[in-house]
């Protein structure tokens, strides 16, 4: 195979990873910007929405598309109430103290890992797509006869991987116009901006935060839910893309709904391409150097804004 | 209209407010007058319940807020116009008074009586907030409490900064308000400004209030500014 299927083959691999990471990478860059907390525990709530979707595909046992959808409609609101039970029971008692905040999410991200050790056990199970064609994809080539199309062997995706990247895309937009174009987002981003006088302004700051924690592990739930057809689901799965989305935030800038999307894309695509040509360790190294060079060049992020 | 009674409060362990009792009524302008780190401001966000009175209440009509927690406050009718304005920055002029018509759910009626009393806030509907001039900005802070349809407006140096056609501007949006019936509790510094307009005075010493005085007695017996402010 030539260079060419090679990169294309890299790109979607790479996009696929920035589809689920940007919608783990959004969820943690909102719950810091209207709460100023850094959930440690973010990576759990990814774990903690692949194993309710083999959970509940188990337990609904039917087709794998009706199986999938349950899972899809059910985990991640799943893992949003909880996130909103901890925000309550632990979060509020700390006061978002920031500091503390920290503690409290690691303890969190311990306990949500050991009861699910203890009761879903230590292994790594699949949930089965709700649809897998293979597509092939063409590539050019020039012949005697001039350009002619092939299909190199290797070159290829799946249906469901395209359509991974098509609901991450549908739900970054959905999330922009909530953000944008509600009501409700319009009491987020004026609790993110100056909590005190979002009081003063009648807002219900506490409910807020508490939707706010639910929203963003919601959100990773549905990266988990949507990865684990590809991914399996274990109760360790959740330390990479935590560290990943530590890097996409960074690098995108805390807070910035672009940004976040733009540094998902990088990231993203730089795993997939390098992943292709050298090895995945290699991408992940690269990626934290990248993260390196902004906070010593950039540190408010691509797209973030100084001060915040 | 606002009957503050022997209210307490403070930071953590530090108490700023010792016993501080003033009413204001419907239709009239009471002045707090007090110096630097008197506890103006506190006194005010004690009353908007974003601090907690530590004893005594704060009732408003027949409600007494200083029970309810801080969001409900403004709920029932009370306005704040925070030093600094405060104002959302990055929302836009439009979207901060949507935050304030929310509170009591108003709409366009209230929204456009609002952007009659300041035509330049209609004019940079979409501007964002960060961006207008410090004038822009004051009259932005002024809508946006207004948006609730107060009955008691607080008023924390809304002229802090201004030149004097603005202040002049703040100066009769605050009078129209109270020939409304608005109970008005106005912290400012200007003494002439405040004996100009205020019907009442109430002095804040070391976190401690005087009983009421009349502007007019003010006005003949100028020993008392002295007294409490040092002018
Ligand atoms: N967040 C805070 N934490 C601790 N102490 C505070 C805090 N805010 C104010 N104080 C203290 O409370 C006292 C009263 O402050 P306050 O802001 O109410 O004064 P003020 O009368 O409004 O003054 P100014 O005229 O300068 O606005 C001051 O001694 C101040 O240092
Ligand atoms: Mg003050």
């Amino acid at each position: 195979m030539e260079l060419g299927p090679y990169l294309i083959l890299g790109l979607l691999e790479g996009l696929v990873t920035a589809a689920v990471l940007s919608l783990m990478a959004l969820g943690l860059s909102l719950v810091f910007g209207v709460m100023r907390v850094v959930n440690v525990a973010h990576g759990e709530f990814f774990m903690v929405g692949a194993v309710l979707a083999w959970i509940i595909a188990n337990a609904v046992d039917s087709h794998p598309a009706v199986n999938f959808l349950a899972a899809l409609l059910l985990a991640p609101p799943a893992t949003a109430l909880l996130a909103a039970i901890a925000d309550r029971l632990v979060l509020k008692r700390v006061a978002y103290d920031p500091e503390r905040t920290i503690v409290a999410t690691i303890g969190l991200l311990y306990i949500i890992q050991q009861v699910t050790l203890m009761t879903y056990g230590p292994d790594a199970r699949p949930v089965e797509a709700p649809f897998n064609h293979r597509l092939s994809i063409p590539f050019v080539e020039w012949t005697e006869s001039g350009m002619a199309l092939y299909w190199p062997w290797g070159l290829g995706t799946t249906s469901y991987k395209l359509a991974v990247i098509g609901a991450a895309v549908l739900l970054l937009g959905a999330i922009w116009l909530l953000m944008t174009r509600t009501r409700i987002g319009l009491v987020m981003r004026a609790t993110q901006l100056d909590s005190e006088m979002a009081r003063a302004f009648a807002v219900p700051v506490d409910r807020v935060y508490a939707a706010v924690f639910g929203l963003g592990a919601g959100l990773a739930a549905l990266a988990g839910v949507l990865i684990v057809p590809i991914q399996q689901a274990h109760y360790l799965m959740g330390h990479d893309p935590l560290l990943l989305s530590f890097i996409v935030v960074i690098i995108g800038g805390l807070g910035s709904l672009p940004g976040t999307v733009v540094a998902a894309l990088l990231i993203g695509i730089s795993d997939g391409m390098i992943s292709v040509f050298f090895t995945p360790t290699l991408a992940k190294i690269i990626a934290t150097l990248g993260v390196a060079f902004v906070l010593i060049f950039r540190p408010q992020g691509l797209f973030g804004r100084k001060g915040l | 209209m606002l009957n503050v009674e022997n209210l307490s409060s403070g930071y953590g362990d530090i108490r700023v407010l010792h016993d501080v009792s003033f009413t204001v009524e419907g239709g009239e302008i009471v002045c707090l007058l007090g110096r630097n780190g008197a506890g103006k401001t506190t006194c005010l966000k004690t009353i908007m319940g974003l601090l907690r009175a530590r004893s005594g209440s704060v009732t408003c009509g027949d409600v007494e807020v200083s029970r309810l927690p801080a969001n409900e406050v403004p709920r029932h009718g009370i306005g704040y116009i925070p030093q600094g304005r405060r104002l959302f920055a990055e929302l836009t002029v439009a979207e901060n008074l949507e935050i304030g018509l929310m509170v009591r759910g108003k709409g366009r009626e209230t929204r456009d009586r609002v952007l009659e009393m300041f035509p330049r806030l209609g004019e940079r509907l979409n501007q964002r907030a960060d961006t207008l001039s410090g004038g822009e900005q004051q009259m932005l802070a002024t809508g946006r409490a207004l948006c609730i349809e107060p009955s008691v407006l607080l008023l924390d140096e809304p002229t802090e900064g201004l030149q004097p056609s603005m202040i002049e501007q703040i100066r009769q949006a605050v009078t129209a308000l109270r020939d409304r019936g608005v109970a008005i509790l106005l912290v400012e510094q200007r003494v002439d400004a405040v004996l100009s307009i205020a019907n009442r005075v109430v002095f804040l010493e070391n976190g401690r209030s005087h009983p009421a005085i009349d502007a007019g007695e003010l006005k003949t017996n100028p020993n008392l500014l002295h007294r409490f402010i040092g002018v």
